[in-house]
């Protein structure tokens, strides 16, 4: 069996000694056909995964600058449906990037599970992130999942208690997506130290490649992260130039490839 | 086929109740809700807590709430006898004092300073404002923006009682918004802050544990129509949003085979318009909010719907999880009552009984009046008279033009 492409990607990354540079957007933000675009994009400014945000109606894990870019997505209509085709037509032009589909349980329960991961690894999804479905929840359908190759990804936090987080390790694919700080997505401020901290005894559970988000804004964040982390997540620095942009979104590829180029220079310098 | 009795046993450890429930959460709220699962099962069988509990639902609330026989209507309308729950009495004017209470003991009991809830009608933010005012806790409240222009008289009570009330401006600006809103509070703040949710829907544990504070309705009622009528009631109703008020009266009932129970849901313009909020009677398909998995308002590509009801506190997509479960086992039956027969009764109860019902609790009345009317006058139903409707006089005058 071949290896799955984060895998891969990871194994590639951890022999160069490099971090990863993972951009989160949401699909269909400001309007669906420039998503594909945008995820070149990324991966030209030297991303290494894509998380692709589903839009739902209720993201309540995330902060204003992904609620808006929910809401934006939603007025255009983008479905599952939607975001899945996005992903097919990235890949015939890329066969390479892993995609992470990054999203609430809901609208994947409402395609069916079956249905869903059937045309996920159709369309060349990689691995898949369902904020409010823990692994206890997932149990059921987490076999299906690995029936078609996708990984399922997971969050940890720094409330997660020792037992809840070797649980997690055990479950956990692809890469582990540690959550920075108590909050929502597009909190202010990150504490490396206690980030550095954290990870140390996550690294004695599992070999999983270690991904950081939530506070990652510029270059300075990224590096600093990256020194203790495998990776940077980083998601509403790059949705809110979208934001600043969505009534021109010919200027959007260039503003997220100066803020994630600058963070791939500060990490691999 | 599941036994009556088995209901009793549920939800199990992981908080299921059947194929509903659970603990849907992001991980960042998964601790948060492990130590409140922690402090819940610690005190619920502890004698202090309990006595603590009564006490003040007694000398506080002013428990027990009469069951008074509505004489005149159940003679107007010439069948069944009505009963009504008087939880319009209760201090703050609804049932949802019975919960807070008990979650704010719970708050005081895991030294949090600060809570803070959702609310639509505006009915739990008012009771959660006054038992932190009473406990002096800092409290903060989640209100969708259309429920604060709806509700203006219970946000002013709210700000009277020291609560900072904020408007939430997401999505469709309701219920579901306000809930968005608070469990984004509550991952922030979690250290220092207890999320006192208003309905038995949300993560484990709270279906169960607002289901058992809220129980105190229907202990009461049985004990009473054992008193009053002789015998159990041949039949409950309720109205449901989350169904808090449902379940509490309902559960203490639910192996009393013979007690029918009707849970009636806010049918707006109509169940057939696509205007309601309705889940269990239109048949939602199942999903995932809040926490909870549940017969779920969404449209095909699993965006939740936005719903409409006269009623704000009824004016939510989804239902607790134990009344979906009592759905599909047949315990329960859901109906829905349109906007209008909900108006038609609470004018009728206001002017034949003297008793002016909140618009939520018009639903049941509106629904209750079908009933009797196909049944004999020697059978009794039991109608929730969950809140008093104050709150709605605004609402209501200006379906009759008027402004204040």
């Amino acid at each position: 069996m071949t290896m799955n492409r984060i895998d891969q990607r990871f194994a590639a990354l951890k022999d160069q000694s490099r971090r990863a540079l993972i951009p989160y957007i949401t699909a269909g933000d400001p309007a669906p056909q420039h998503t594909v675009g945008f995820m070149h994009a990324c991966v030209e400014a030297g991303a290494d995964v894509l998380e692709l945000g589903v839009p739902f109606s209720d993201p309540m894990a995330d902060g204003p600058v992904i609620q808006k870019a929910c809401e934006r997505a939603l007025k255009h209509g983008t479905r599952l449906a939607d975001v899945l085709d996005m992903v097919a037509s990235f890949r015939e032009t890329d066969q390479t990037t892993p995609v992470v589909l990054m999203g609430y349980v809901n609208p994947v329960e409402r395609m069916g599970y079956e249905t869903f991961v059937r045309r996920a690894r159709e369309a060349g999804v990689d691995g898949v992130l369902m904020v409010d479905m823990p692994p206890e929840e997932g149990a059921e359908v987490a076999p299906l999942f690995a029936e078609h190759g996708l990984q399922s990804i997971f969050l940890l936090a720094p409330t997660t208690s020792s037992v809840r987080a070797a649980t997690i390790c055990a479950h956990g694919e692809g890469y582990l997506y540690y959550v920075s700080l108590k909050g929502v997505t597009g909190a202010a401020s990150l504490d490396v130290e206690a980030v550095a901290r954290q990870l140390a005894p996550l690294r004695e559970m599992t070999d999983l490649p270690l991904c950081v988000g939530f506070g990652i804004r510029d270059g300075e964040t990224a590096a600093a992260v990256g020194r203790v982390a495998d990776g940077v997540i980083v998601g509403s620095a790059l949705v809110s130039r979208i934001a600043e942009n969505a009534e021109r979104p010919e200027a959007i590829p260039a503003a997220l490839k100066a803020v994630l180029g600058d963070m791939r220079d500060a990490l691999d310098r | 086929m599941t036994k009556f009795s088995d209901l009793t046993r549920l939800p199990d450890a992981q908080g299921h109740f059947g194929p509903y429930g659970g603990r849907f959460v992001s991980e960042t709220l998964s601790f948060a809700l492990e130590e409140l699962e922690k402090v819940y099962l610690s005190l619920r069988d502890d004698a202090d807590f309990q006595a603590e509990f009564d006490r003040d639902l007694a000398h506080y609330v002013g428990r027990p709430s009469p069951l008074y026989h509505a004489e005149r209507w159940s003679n107007k309308i010439g069948g069944a006898q009505i009963w009504l729950k008087r939880e319009d009495l209760n201090h703050t004017g609804a049932h949802k004092v019975n919960n807070t209470i008990g979650q704010a003991l719970l708050a005081k009991k895991s030294g949090k300073p600060r809570v803070i809830a959702e609310t639509g009608a505006g009915q739990h933010g008012v009771a959660t404002a006054t038992v932190a005012a009473r406990l002096g806790l800092k409290c903060e409240i989640y209100m969708g923006a259309e429920d604060v222009e709806r509700q203006k008289l219970n946000v002013y009570r709210m700000r009277l009682l020291g609560a900072e009330v904020h408007p939430v401006e997401s999505g469709s600006r309701t219920l579901k918004d306000a809930m968005n809103e608070a469990l984004r509070d509550w991952v922030t703040n979690v250290d220092d802050t207890f999320y006192i949710i208003g309905t038995v829907a949300g993560p484990h544990p709270y279906p169960a544990m607002v289901r058992d504070f809220t129980s105190v309705i229907g202990r009461e009622a049985r004990e009473q129509s054992l008193a009053q009528i002789g015998r159990l009631p041949d039949a409950l109703v309720a109205c449901v949003g989350g169904g808090s008020n449902a379940i509490g009266l309902f559960y203490p009932f639910i192996e009393d085979e013979e007690v029918a129970m009707v849970g009636v849901e806010a049918g707006g313009d109509g169940v057939e318009t696509g205007r309601h909020a309705a889940p269990l009677t239109s048949n939602a398909p199942s999903g995932v909010l809040h926490g909870n998995r549940t017969y779920l308002m969404s449209d095909a590509s699993g965006q939740v719907s936005e719903t409409h009801s006269i009623s704000a506190g009824l004016d939510y997509p989804g239902v607790g999880p134990e009344h979906a479960l009592w759905k599909d086992v047949g315990r329960v039956s859901y109906v829905a009552a349109n906007d209008d027969a909900v108006l038609e009764a609470f004018r009728e109860l206001t002017r034949i009984e003297g008793i002016m019902p909140a618009l939520e609790t018009a639903h049941a009345l509106a629904h209750a009046k079908v009933m009797a009317a196909a049944m004999r006058p020697d059978q009794h139903i039991v109608v929730n008279l969950s809140g008093r409707g104050d709150k709605d006089i605004h609402t209501v005058a200006k379906l009759d033009g008027l402004e204040f």
